[in-house]
């Protein structure tokens, strides 16, 4: 790995290159070291996404254009998604609380269930696959095909273009299909609600709206910012410093796939540990 | 196919003559990869004008060495002068205008597969995009196109091209920067005969008209011998063997004229 990222070596990254190249040399095979590189070639990854970001000149064009095949693009897999999600919570909610007596709380607890941690998590689980998994094809091709190199020597800057703008959309899209995967989810708890009975519509979204709170909403938009960004920092990381050849990219994509989705749970659970602080 | 192929002309090199005007100069350059050291030591000088080739098996380190030109390889040691300048001790943005007359034609063409080839050619100059007139970025491209003879293909994407077409692209997308070192690597490997020679037409073509200083990595003798001025030979990581490609072919050294046989 170190000799692939040491043969890329672009100017701006020769901190991450000499790090893995010299790491690699002292403990080839050590588990740990393997480990600590990946977490410090990330950091650097990361670091520079900053200093990227804010240095003129922007990616307006790409950024629009990424924002248009990851979110727009996504858009019917999340509604599918959502809408079964929905209705499945509701199918399977209902003898339970029926065993209570408390039927009539049905929409209100699908609702705050849908909106607070299955709507974002689901939807970034989903998106993680789409769109992690595309990235990271896609950098990981691009790099084996040595497009990569090609924009570093026409004078363009590959990491503005192709990573900077890809997080970027990635971080942004992720909130408005999970609003929008929220909207559908509860469509098809109201499509799941009336199969066994008839609430009106205006009764349904009625109850929905009393029960849930700024509290409820406010922490789960935000905490899908931070999915966004970590699906395609990981993305973009995984296909950017791919190991050249034909298996590169299936581990690429691979990669962030099963790393993005891992980090939409830790994201998650110190979510809900920082949210609970709060809101105590 | 072969009817016009057979009519091929075959154009011949410049009269070059060495001359003082150094464009790029190696002293002593290193380079490694971990414990593989690939460049032991690299003495060179390539002078204006001037069409190298590059020989030497497979591993031995001649794309590492046009790519430290490039700047996509940091070297270890030595010394690397484009124009005079030591590109380990330039400043980003010098270093960047060191660069810039600095084209590479990858040996796969390194097209970009999701734009079209108008798009590929445009993109070098994204930067100054809003500067240059439509009608005059239209120009443009088309003269960079026919420079290559693709003047039809661009609306096409670089699936559609052939495997000749795609280098001729890459070539015309490096050529619109108008660098003044060109480096190719394997220009012509994966082409049948007819289109190496094509490729090989082309890259003098390029260097009469644009009066670019070439270095051609190539284990193509028949492109080496249609194209270089001078030809170096690489072995365990430094010049083996420098000279013209007659020089070379009557080598004492067999393993030197083994590339010629």
């Amino acid at each position: 790995m170190a000799k692939i990222v040491a043969q890329q070596s672009y100017s701006e990254n020769k901190q991450a290159e000499v790090i893995m190249e010299e790491s690699t040399e002292i403990v080839p095979d050590s588990v740990f070291k393997k480990f600590f590189l990946e977490v410090t070639s990330l950091t650097i990854f990361t670091l520079r996404f900053f200093k990227e970001v804010i240095k003129p000149p922007y990616e307006f064009n790409e950024l629009m254009k990424q924002s248009f095949l990851i979110g727009y693009k996504s858009l019917p897999l999340v509604a599918i998604t959502g809408f079964i999600i929905g209705l499945v919570l509701t199918i399977q909610s209902r003898p339970t609380l029926a065993k209570f007596g408390s039927e009539s709380l049905l929409p209100a607890m699908v609702a705050v269930s849908i909106i607070r941690e299955i709507g974002p998590v689901i939807t970034a689980l989903i998106f993680a696959g789409k769109v992690g998994s595309g990235i990271g094809a896609e950098l990981a091709s691009m790099n084996v095909t040595e497009q990569i190199d090609a924009m570093q020597v026409s004078d363009n800057n590959p990491f503005k273009y192709l990573v900077v703008t890809r997080i970027l959309s990635a971080t942004f899209m992720l909130p408005l299909l999970v609003i929008f995967a929220d909207g559908v989810g509860l469509m098809g708890s109201f499509v799941g609600v009336n199969i066994k009975g008839n609430v009106s519509s205006y009764l349904f979204f009625s109850q929905i709206f009393q029960s849930l709170e700024f509290g409820d909403l406010f922490p789960a938009v935000i905490k899908t910012f931070f999915f966004g960004f970590a699906i395609g920092l990981i993305a973009t990381y995984k296909g950017y410093y791919s190991n050249k050849g034909t298996e590169g990219v299936g581990k690429a994509a691979n990669s962030a796939v099963v790393l993005g989705s891992l980090m939409v749970f830790i994201i998650d659970m110190i979510a809900v540990q920082v949210t609970s602080v709060l809101q105590n | 196919m072969l009817e016009n192929s057979a009519k091929i002309e075959v154009k011949t090199k410049t009269d070059y003559k060495p001359n003082g005007n150094v464009v790029i100069k190696m002293e002593h350059l290193k380079k490694s990869f971990g414990n593989n050291h690939v460049l032991r030591d690299i003495n060179l000088v390539i002078t204006k004008g001037e069409n190298l080739a590059i020989l030497g098996q497979s591993g031995t380190g001649k794309s590492v060495l046009i790519k430290c030109i490039v700047g996509l390889v940091e070297i270890d040691d030595g010394k690397l002068l484009i124009y005079g300048k030591n590109i380990s001790e330039l400043k980003e943005k010098e270093l960047i205008e060191t660069q810039k007359k600095v084209g590479f034609l990858f040996q796969s063409g390194a097209l970009y597969d999701s734009m079209t080839v108008r798009e590929n050619l445009e993109f070098p100059l994204r930067k100054q995009l809003s500067s240059i007139p439509k009608d005059k970025l239209e120009s443009i491209v088309k003269e960079a196109l026919s420079d290559v003879g693709l003047d039809k293909a661009i609306d096409k994407t670089p699936s559609e091209l052939s495997g000749g077409m795609r280098k001729r692209l890459g070539l015309a997308r490096t050529l619109i920067l108008k660098p003044e070192i060109m480096l190719y690597d394997e220009p012509t490997t994966g082409l049948d005969p007819i289109t190496s020679k094509e490729i090989s037409n082309l890259i003098l073509e390029v260097q009469k008209k644009y009066n670019t200083t070439s270095v051609i990595i190539t284990h193509d003798i028949e492109c080496t011998r249609l194209t270089a001025n001078r030809i170096i030979v690489l072995k365990d990581g430094v010049c083996a063997a420098e000279g013209t490609f007659e020089d070379l072919e009557k080598s004492a050294d067999p393993w030197v004229r083994s590339f010629f046989e």
